[in-house]
């Protein structure tokens, strides 16, 4: 870390970033109205419309990401303290999570096997590069546990925040039409499936749905981020002796 | 005062399991052995203060705000995912149905599994 003079400082302040924040607060604030006026649609999503609405704007204005992102890192980082933040809700359902604990843990596991797994072994039936085959393989975590792994097995982290963004979208606006067509009515199942899932942005849908769903979301998407740090390099390792390419 | 108190302690916590995870070479990120060492603080202090209740709140209900710089990344892989898009799509799509469909039919079960057990043992709770 080189120290930044106070000039360098003003300048890395008063030009970019306050652009590419701003943007960023403005456009998801219309995608939230738009998301309330449809009453919460979840094809309206309000990651889906405001990340189309940015992408829009920068390439008619021919912003290139990094410009962008000099503002929107203030954004992005806050995805650190709020994965810390986890332990309140987690603490809060701690008593409900002491009588389920066995199928939660078990439910947990299953579900971050069958995320790396399912994805890296269709990805890669389908002829995906072993790049995108890692990439893909975390995409059910939460989007810096999902970046950190993706580098240590040899994905693109960039890329991968992308995957990770997209499956919580899918998550997000099939999770609960599907739990109606299987018709899990348990908002604790509910919350478990979407957390580990979709993480961040199938927990965010489920708050909506009920606290209950949310606080379970949240608790499965903050175990299920321990569990995918310490399950899926492992994985990986056996997928490919498994099923070599 | 109350909301920087809480937003304080979150990023100590977070910078402690930083320094850790890089101390020790832990696989897992620094923010998750953070939120690990919160959870254990809470569970010892027997409570959430107040001023942490308040910041976790306002972090975690704005929560889809912070995926979307990432989710802007889209545009620098454009190329990649128009190379790749079926096995992309369609392996992004396949799994994340499996994997929520998989994990709420488990849960479900394991849950009328054991807990119907414990309560018959225990009277009704719920």
């Amino acid at each position: 870390m080189n120290e930044p003079g106070l000039r360098d400082i003003w300048v890395y302040l008063s030009a970019s970033p306050l652009l590419g924040l701003t943007i960023t607060l403005v456009a998801y604030g219309l995608a939230y109205r738009l998301y309330l006026k449809t009453h919460s649609n979840p094809l309206a999503n309000p990651v889906v419309t405001s990340v189309a609405m940015l992408i829009l704007l920068l390439l008619a204005t021919g912003t290139s990401y990094s410009d962008y992102f000099e503002g929107g890192q203030f954004v992005h980082f806050l995805l650190g303290p709020a994965t810390v933040a986890l332990a309140v809700p987690l603490y809060q359902q701690f008593r409900r999570l002491r009588q389920l604990w066995l199928p939660v843990a078990i439910s947990l596991i299953s579900g971050v096997v069958i995320a790396a797994g399912s994805s890296v072994g269709l990805a890669r039936l389908l002829g995906g590069s072993l790049e995108i085959q890692m990439s893909l393989a975390p995409k059910s975590a939460t989007a810096p546990v999902a970046m950190g792994i993706s580098e240590k097995i040899g994905g693109l982290p960039s890329l991968t925040a992308v995957l990770v963004v997209l499956t919580g979208i899918t998550g997000a606006v099939l999770g609960t039409k599907l739990f109606e067509w299987l018709r899990v009515k348990d908002d604790t199942a509910k919350g478990i499936a979407m957390g580990v899932a979709a993480h961040g942005i199938g927990t965010a849908r489920a708050f909506q749905v009920s606290s209950q769903m949310g606080a379970f979301s949240g608790l499965a998407m903050a175990l299920s981020a321990f569990a995918t740090a310490l399950l899926v390099p492992w994985l990986v390792d056996m997928l490919e002796n498994w099923l070599p390419m | 005062m109350k909301f920087l108190n809480g937003v304080t302690l979150l990023l100590v916590y977070q910078l402690t399991g930083e320094i850790l995870v890089r101390l020790l070479g832990l696989p897992i990120p620094g923010p998750v052995l953070g939120m690990v060492m919160l959870f254990v603080t809470l569970m010892i202090r027997g409570s959430a203060p107040d001023s942490l209740s308040e910041a976790s709140s306002a972090l975690l209900s704005h929560l889809s705000l912070l995926f979307v710089p990432a989710g802007v990344g889209m545009m620098t892989h454009f190329g990649r995912i128009a190379d790749e898009w079926l096995p992309i799509t369609l392996a992004l799509f396949l799994s994340t149905v499996i994997t929520m469909v998989a994990t709420a039919l488990i849960m479900q079960l394991t849950t009328r599994w054991f807990v119907r057990s414990v309560s018959e043992q225990g009277g009704q709770h719920e």
